[in-house]
């Protein structure tokens, strides 16, 4: 064996963990919060808010252990809040606001 | 980085949802035009484009050279959407497409990328072990045909023009898209009678 | 730079997620691999830029093949691997 090389936990090309992880081929349908996020990050993306590559960067900062732990949308809309607080865009004061009137 | 993004994701989507739309940034109704634009494309869709391209051998050059263009042809829009390129299966040569690195997805043709390709058992296996990956849903090649997996990286996206099957000549266009499946389309199934 | 179809090219050998934060979207798997040039598909912002909100230049962005058995050890001869790299991960062979 070589030595594992640095490779990010989202970079999963190949590696060995998943060699016999079966794939759940069966249809799963996308809940009314996955749409939601979808099209929110779109509206986002079409203003020139934020790009997908924004989008990626703040997946890829999620810790390994919750990037696995959560669901792909729960990953996206983390990664939203993210990128619109490092932008100023939402400040942590007004998103702990909305957060606690609910 | 704020603890703020350990909250539960329904809620983060509750309190940007209105933070968002008293800034002016993302309005409710902005949000479902996009969703309701994005149910538009689905898989049915996709099987239209490549039975025209099994029946019109000028849509088939236009659209291996230029998907962006001919899709838009079609008159559907991949407006904000990356390029779109098509590659050819042939009885030699079978495509697979991946995206390792995250979820890329011809979405503006095929609609949301299906849960098995946003999959980390689909994302590490493919590059790998192609043919025991497709094997999950059955399918199996001839030795003689040579994979060739596409794991979609950056700027495009990539669809599959999968080999038209055996012992339909003469079928008309509806008649060929019935045939043709999501998974036909990203490589992992490959179109058949019956 | 221009890479010809057919040009004989090795990603770089780099590691950048070892040195901070990074957006790369060149997978690990081909890093330091030779392939060869199937086609120039355009050029675009640079994503490892765009990805923080930085000023990002513009990249040539090819598309590169390997053969399997380039890539694993394992690699089944005569399958391949067709990926999208950026200009600046590459070198002519």
């Amino acid at each position: 064996m070589t030595e594992q090389p640095p490779r990010a936990h989202h970079d999963m090309g190949g590696i060995a963990k998943y060699a016999c992880e079966p794939v759940d081929i069966e249809p799963h349908t996308l809940t009314d919060f996955d749409k939601e996020v979808d099209a929110l990050r779109q509206v986002l993306g079409l203003k020139g808010i934020m790009t997908v590559d924004e989008l990626r960067r703040g997946i890829e900062a999620i810790p390994e252990d919750e990037y696995h732990r959560l669901s792909y949308y729960r990953r996206w809309i983390r990664s939203i809040t993210d990128t619109l607080l490092r932008k100023g865009l939402v400040t942590e004061a007004e998103l702990q606001a909305a957060l606690e009137q609910r | 980085m704020s603890t703020l993004l350990e909250t539960d994701g329904e809620a983060l989507l509750a309190a940007l949802r209105g933070l968002l739309a008293a800034k002016g940034l993302a309005t409710p109704a902005e949000v479902a035009e996009r969703i309701a634009i994005t149910e538009r494309a689905t898989p049915a869709q996709g099987a239209r484009i490549v039975a025209k391209a099994w029946t019109d051998p000028g849509f088939r050059a236009r659209l291996l050279a230029d998907g962006t263009a001919t899709v838009e042809g079609l008159g559907i829009p991949l407006r904000g959407a990356p390029p779109l390129g098509v590659l050819e299966n042939t009885p030699e040569l079978h495509h697979l497409v991946v995206c390792t690195l995250c979820s890329c997805y011809p979405r503006a043709v095929l609609g949301y990328p299906p849960f098995w390709y946003k999959s980390a058992g689909y994302r590490a296996r493919a590059v790998r072990d192609p043919r025991g990956l497709i094997a999950e849903w059955g399918t199996v090649l001839p030795e003689t045909t040579r994979i060739r997996v596409v794991d979609s990286t950056a700027d495009y996206r990539w669809m599959v023009l999968p080999l038209r099957p055996a012992g339909t000549d003469g079928w008309t266009e509806e008649q060929l898209a019935a045939l043709v499946r999501e998974g036909d389309m990203v490589g992992v199934t490959v179109p058949a009678t019956g | 730079m221009d890479l010809a179809p057919g040009t004989a090219v090795r990603v770089h050998d780099d590691w950048p997620e070892s040195r901070g934060p990074c957006h790369i979207r060149t997978p690990h798997y081909v890093r330091g691999r030779r392939g060869r040039i199937v086609r120039r598909l355009g050029a675009f912002p640079n994503p490892e830029d765009l990805a923080f909100a930085r000023p990002a230049a513009t990249r040539a962005l090819y598309h590169v093949v390997f053969n399997e058995t380039e890539l694993w050890p394992d690699g089944r001869a005569g399958d391949d691997l067709l990926v999208e790299l950026y200009e600046h991960w590459l070198d002519p062979a």
